[in-house]
């Protein structure tokens, strides 16, 4: 089935999806490799999901194609189906089945037979879902049933995943060991496609894609991302300052001629200056905060790229 | 082509024995309706609520009047003092029938001119009007007669018309009403259940997780079928149950043959269900268009109203509702203990209805679902 090892898990080729005469997705390629941690960013409505569902054979493409493993999303949807794991973005297990009985019907409906007890095993003892495979899956709290979920699509061993939205609406402790999942799952080979909002989780990826407005508009590591030279203008640089507790004058900086997307990071300021602004200049105007030279965040590289293309959408 | 049959089934069952709004949609309900239905749906009328101005006041006037009350339809309540009070205790609801008998009547009796007897109906319900109407005429035209032959009520009468019932010999409604409602019942609950155990899987967004499995469309389509179905015949042998139980409607011909054919009908409430579902995205929306198509069954289908009189345009509506058949099939078996040979026709027309009904179900649902 699968054509060659060598080959991209996941390719997507001019994929563009209309709905009437609403283009929820426009010309978007790219190819993840196999064991790769592809992160997927974008502003709501910006046709991430409208992606996945693509690829994932749910949704026929209305131009271009997606493969996973070599196998056309549409064409081989069957083929495709037993090869890939999918977390859809909304809560999709049956709140009155308990553990057990989702998984066992899952397991079920994936033909896995004689093997179904053992895989069962095998992925409540990976999730840690041991004390709780007799619980009804609504009375689960959130983490717990993103675990769940998440058992539920590997029971079948598939070699890509795609999940949308994983750590939505979930606390930090059970993000965190969400995201130690997935390395481990990457590690086996896994190939992982998850869309996000958080710009943590984009720095764990190995690859990111940012869709806005129906078009990919980057594509690349995050250490690329952040060297775009769109990013920072030939003449400005990053600067960051600590903070210690001082409250920084963010008004009169951001009015400031040449300096431009002062952010606050926990205790750090952050900075984006041109060369009409000296060093000097600056711990001046912050009232003697000590700055030193910085790197764009992915979130300043997201922040910029969406405004400059902005501009372009406005004059063409 | 019946990939995940299995594992959908598995759940299903798990779902309805859990669900506790399933089990009393199923069972509790149709016991419920069956006694409301069963007790309210009484055609039968008696005891009318009637007043009575006798303006003669004499021995044979109260015998009159007596003879009226010896029917068992009149319940004379009351006597009012002139006509404007007849007619406003019907107006007002108090009586449904005002009798009213003229000064004289004893001497007009014998005499030359008819006696008028003036009888007021209520027309406002036409099953209580029509009765009470053609018993007071024969009333007046039996003593008519006696009156001139001058004999005794027994041997009054030249000709003597006895019709003999040859199945309901008590005339009960139950038995008119309940293989109905036994149909009208398994009709609802089977189209309901099917397209709420579809949608629900919409609301939940599980249908989507569905659709990226290897589950087939068949697989999918009989899985939440045949667990409905096996609820549906259940249900059904419940309400028989208790229609023998309550209403004495014992059952004349044979049990399985009724089952066999109420397996035919099921199919197609069973695809009326699917039909629904690939319509309706909610569970809310499901159960108007099903009450949308309830009505006209309950109505149009004889279960109330009996089809030969219905007007040429309604009855051939009728003839598209497969719940008439079925109603027709039930009223066969349980009263008239008709066979095959006799219901063919409706068995045939059933399962054409229900291989149509669920053909358009597959083609629908492919579209709908991944
Ligand atoms: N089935 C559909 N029919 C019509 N419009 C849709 C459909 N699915 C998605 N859309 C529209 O496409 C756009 C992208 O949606 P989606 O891919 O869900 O965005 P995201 O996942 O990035 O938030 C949205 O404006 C959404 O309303
Ligand atoms: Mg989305």
């Amino acid at each position: 089935m699968a054509r060659t090892a060598d080959g991209p898990a996941i390719s997507a080729a001019a994929l563009t999806m209309r709905f009437g005469s609403f283009t929820a997705v426009q010309d978007v390629s790219f190819d993840v490799s196999p064991g790769e941690i592809f992160g997927f960013l974008g502003p709501n409505g910006s046709g991430k999901s409208t992606v996945i569902r693509m690829l994932c054979g749910l949704l026929r493409p209305s131009e271009g194609s997606g493969h996973i493993l070599g196998m056309d999303s549409s064409r081989e949807a069957e083929s495709v189906k037993r090869s890939i794991g999918y977390m859809s973005q909304k809560f999709s297990l049956y709140p009155d089945l308990t553990v057990h009985e989702n998984l066992s019907f899952y397991g079920r409906i994936y033909g896995l037979g004689r093997r179904l007890h053992e895989r069962m095993d095998a992925v409540v003892k990976q999730l840690h879902l041991a004390p709780y495979v007799q619980r009804r899956a609504g009375a689960l709290s959130g983490g717990w049933k993103q675990r769940l979920a998440l058992a539920c699509a590997l029971l079948h061993e598939p070699r890509v995943m795609f999940l949308d939205e994983p750590t939505a609406g979930i606390d930090p402790v059970a993000r965190r060991e969400l995201w130690d999942f997935l390395y481990e799952l990457a590690g086996r080979g896994v190939t992982l496609f998850v869309t996000t909002h958080y710009m943590d989780e984009a720095e764990r990826c190995n690859r990111l894609g940012y869709i806005y407005l129906s078009r990919m508009l980057l594509l690349g590591t995050p250490d690329e991302l952040k060297a775009d030279p769109r990013v920072t203008p030939d003449s400005a640089r990053w600067y960051e300052a600590g903070l210690d507790g001082v409250e920084p004058p963010l008004e009169k900086l951001g009015k400031q001629e040449g300096i431009s997307d002062v952010t606050v990071f926990g205790n750090t300021l952050h900075l984006l200056a041109d060369s009409r602004v000296s060093q000097p200049q600056l711990t001046e105007l912050a009232g003697g905060l000590e700055f030193r030279e910085g790197a764009p965040t992915l979130e300043d590289v997201f922040v910029r790229l969406t405004r400059l293309a902005e501009q372009q959408r406005r004059q063409p | 082509m019946m990939r995940g049959l299995g594992g959908i089934i598995y759940k299903e069952f798990i779902q309805i024995t859990r669900n506790p709004a399933t089990l009393v949609i199923t069972l509790l309900i149709p016991i419920i309706q069956l006694i409301i239905f069963g007790y309210a749906i009484d055609t039968e009328v008696r005891n009318v609520r009637t007043q009575v101005l006798d303006l003669d006041n004499t021995p044979q006037s109260r015998e009159f009047l007596n003879r009226f009350r010896a029917t068992g339809l009149y319940d004379i309540r009351g006597y009012v003092a002139s006509a404007s009070e007849l007619e406003s205790a019907i107006v007002s609801g108090q009586a449904s029938v005002g009798i009213q008998i003229p000064s004289g009547y004893g001497r007009e009796l014998s005499g030359k001119r008819p006696a008028e007897i003036l009888v007021l109906i209520d027309g406002s319900n036409n099953t209580i009007a029509s009765q009470t109407m053609s018993t007071a005429q024969t009333l007046g035209i039996r003593m008519s007669i006696e009156q001139l032959s001058g004999s005794s009520p027994e041997r009054s009468l030249l000709i003597d018309v006895r019709p003999r019932f040859l199945f309901n010999p008590a005339l009960r409604s139950a038995n008119f009403f309940v293989p109905g409602l036994v149909g009208v019942i398994l009709f609802l609950v089977t189209m309901l259940l099917t397209s709420f155990a579809i949608v629900s899987e919409k609301e939940l967004g599980t249908m989507e997780q569905l659709a990226v499995s290897p589950v087939s469309r068949g697989g999918l389509m009989l899985g939440k079928i045949l667990p409905y179905l096996l609820l549906g015949m259940i249900q059904m042998n419940v309400v028989l149950f208790f229609a023998q139980f309550i209403f004495k409607v014992e059952i004349a011909g044979s049990l399985p043959l009724l089952e066999l054919l109420a397996l035919v009908f099921v199919f197609s409430s069973l695809g009326l269900g699917l039909i629904i579902s690939t319509i309706a995205k909610t569970q809310l929306q499901a159960m108007l268009m099903s009450f949308m198509i309830l009505l006209p069954s309950i109505l149009l289908s004889g279960f109330i109203f009996p089809r030969e009189s219905m007007p040429l345009p309604i009855y051939w509506i009728s003839a598209l509702l497969p719940v008439t058949y079925f109603v027709e099939i039930l009223r066969g078996v349980i009263l008239r203990s008709a066979g095959m040979e006799a219901l063919w026709d409706e068995a045939l027309i059933l399962t054409c209805m229900g291989l149509l009904l669920l053909a358009i179900a597959t083609v629908r649902f492919r579209k709908t679902v991944g």
